[in-house]
Parts: C-alpha cells; sequence; structure tokens
C-alpha cells in the first residue's frame, strides 16, 4: 500500500497532465486558426466549446490541493467533446458520408488543412486529445473512489 | 511548487505561441516576396483593373468584392492615401467573390468596365452598398435601380455581365486567391508583401513602409 502522500501526489500529477494537454490542444487550436488562418468548421466549433472550459475547470481542481471533485465536473465535458470529435473523424475519414453532416454554409467539415505523417488530420487529433483526457480521468475516478 | 509548474508551464505555452506565429509570419513573407518576384503575374494579372500612375513604383493589390463591406469603409481611405503620394501608387483590383452570388456583382462591374465607367460603377456600388447588400443580404433589384447614377447603359450591361471572358477573369483571380492563400476581403499586398495584422493603420505604415523604400527622401 503506497502513502497516502504519494497517492495524493500521483493524483495531482495525473491530473496537471490532463490540464497540460488540454493546453497545448487549445494553444495549436488557436494557432491553427488565428495564425494559420484555418478557419474552423461548425463541428470544431463545438469541440473547442467542449475542450476550452477545461483549461480552467482543471487548474481550479489543482488548488490548492487535487480536489476529486473536478472529475465529475469534467468527465462529461471530455466525453461529449470525444463523441463530436469521432464523428468529425469519420466524417473526414469519409466513413459517414458527407451529404448527411450539419455544416454545408461556411467552411467545410472535410476541408484538408494539415495532415500530419500524411494520415493524422485535425479531427483525429482532437479525437486522439478527447479520449486520452477520458481515460486519464477514468483511471483518477477510480484512484479516488478506491 | 505546484503554482509555480503551472504558472511556467502556462508561459511556456503562451511564448511559444508568440515565437511561433513570429516565425510562421517571416516564413511567410519570405515565400510571398520569393512570389511577388518569381511570378509577378500572380499579383497583377493583364485583365487587372488599376489605378494611378504607370510609373508608380508602390503596387497596392487588393482581393476584393463589390459586395464585401469593409472594402467599401477602406475605399475612401485608399483614395486618400493615393492623394497624398501622387504618381507613386498604383492601385491592382483584384477579386475574390467568397459569398454566394457575389460573383454577379463582379460581372456588373466588369460589364461597365467595358462603358468606361469602371470606378464610377465602382463607387457607386460601394456608397449605396447598405441598400443593395446589407450584411450580405443581396436584393440585385435595388443595385439596378441605382446604377444609372454611374451613367452606365443598364441594358447594356444585362447583356454584357454574362460575357465568357467575365467569367473567365473571376476564374483567374479566384485561382490566384488560392495561390496566395487570401481568406478574407479585402486582401492586401503591397509590392507582394502582404498585410500581415488587419487594419486602417497596419495598411498605412505597409504602403508607408514601401513608399520610403522605393522613393527614398
Amino acid at each position: 500500500m503506497p502513502s497516502p502522500d504519494k497517492t495524493a501526489n500521483l493524483n495531482w500529477t495525473l491530473l496537471f497532465l490532463c490540464w497540460l494537454l488540454v493546453s497545448v490542444s487549445a494553444t495549436i487550436s488557436i494557432f491553427f486558426s488565428s495564425v494559420l488562418e484555418y478557419q474552423p468548421c461548425v463541428l470544431c466549433w463545438y469541440q473547442r466549446i467542449f475542450l476550452f472550459p477545461l483549461i480552467f475547470i482543471f487548474a481550479a481542481g489543482l488548488f490548492p490541493a487535487f480536489d476529486k471533485s473536478v472529475i465529475k465536473y469534467a468527465l462529461p465535458l471530455t466525453i461529449a467533446g470525444g463523441l463530436t470529435a469521432l464523428y468529425h473523424t469519420l466524417l473526414y475519414a469519409g466513413i459517414i458520408p458527407e451529404n448527411i453532416q450539419p455544416c454545408s454554409q461556411g467552411v467545410s467539415c472535410t476541408e484538408k488543412y494539415f495532415e500530419l505523417f500524411g494520415f493524422v488530420s485535425i479531427p483525429m487529433l482532437s479525437f486522439f486529445a478527447f479520449s486520452t483526457l477520458v481515460a486519464l480521468l477514468i483511471i483518477l475516478k477510480r484512484r479516488t473512489s478506491q | 511548487m505546484k503554482y509555480a509548474l503551472v504558472g511556467i508551464t502556462g508561459l511556456v505555452l503562451v511564448l511559444a505561441f508568440v515565437f511561433g506565429s513570429q516565425y510562421y509570419k517571416e516564413q511567410q513573407a519570405e515565400k510571398y516576396g520569393f512570389m511577388a518576384a518569381e511570378n509577378a503575374e500572380l499579383f497583377v494579372r493583364e485583365h487587372s483593373q488599376t489605378l494611378g500612375s504607370e510609373d508608380a513604383k508602390v503596387y497596392l493589390v487588393e482581393f476584393m468584392d463589390p459586395a464585401c463591406e469593409t472594402c467599401a469603409a477602406f475605399a475612401p481611405f485608399i483614395k486618400q492615401i493615393m492623394a497624398a503620394n501622387p504618381g507613386k501608387i498604383k492601385l491592382v483590383i483584384r477579386y475574390a467573390p467568397f459569398h454566394e452570388g457575389a460573383d454577379n456583382f463582379v460581372k456588373i462591374l466588369e460589364a461597365a468596365r467595358m462603358q468606361g465607367k469602371y470606378w464610377e460603377t465602382l463607387d457607386v456600388m460601394f456608397q449605396t452598398q447598405n441598400v443593395w447588400a446589407s450584411h450580405h443580404n443581396y436584393q440585385p433589384a435595388r443595385l439596378w435601380d441605382i446604377l444609372p447614377r454611374a451613367g452606365v447603359d443598364i441594358e447594356q450591361i444585362r447583356k454584357d455581365m454574362h460575357d465568357p471572358a467575365i467569367a473567365k477573369i473571376i476564374e483567374q483571380d479566384m485561382a490566384d486567391v488560392k495561390a496566395l492563400n487570401v481568406q478574407k476581403t479585402p486582401g492586401y499586398f503591397v509590392n507582394g508583401k502582404p498585410l500581415q495584422t488587419f487594419g486602417y493603420r497596419q495598411l498605412h505604415a505597409l504602403i508607408q513602409a514601401e513608399l520610403n523604400a522605393q522613393y527614398p527622401n
């Protein structure tokens, strides 16, 4: 059995990783839209809506010490963001046909802006970030409910 | 310790963002400079309407749309700058009708050009834009009522605007829009240098810098 001190420290570190991940994601997202001028499509906006508040929610949960209630508040946002990102990734990959997509006006949600290593798209990065967050939060939930 | 870690990480991200955008802008400026040197017709096509002296050394290329509000707002400002530097600036009009249906107004404008009334028509379009294109709610019927003010033959315009040559001009301009990565209107280039941050003051500074470079003293 690890000492309570060590457990608390690890919890804090895991939550810090969550915060780091959302902060990096948000910075990249803003860099794409404001500097590289990639126009965010409707689905991107929904994902951003779920992503941006997490920076503050996680930060609030880190201080003055790890607060486990942060899990309860952050999980719904990350799951909603993850589902939107999954839908977007499938749409982008052509697995869901484009004609049923909700964003006919403005930028198309399947517009190709950037693909890392030739296949990692922006929606895929978003899905990766959100699913990692969900996994980290579930780990934290298990650890704190013991 | 915890506060410091989060604070420093946040600072690192902000700095990465700032330096990243600085780096990107420098790269872009270099790229456009290269494009302007190697491929000048990307900026000025033979069909492009220009205003100002043939000897002018400062080329102000504007990607615009007659129905764009900001383009209309910038028009008097550009006139002012050109009047303040007579013979030194040449304005080049390029089209970027991004909105659905906006190309029709470009066609009207180009048809007016066939009657030698290009600038008069553009002036009238800009001045009355809130009547016929308020917030991109296009009301072409209203424009037809207003257009005679520019001294153009409306019936002739209705015929000429469907000239395939005009469609070709728009097509070429839109291809250049893509090549130069113009995302919004108005999009400005001064001697191939893009306006990096948008605004009257910034555009003025960019033009002034190029004037100083081309016309020392």
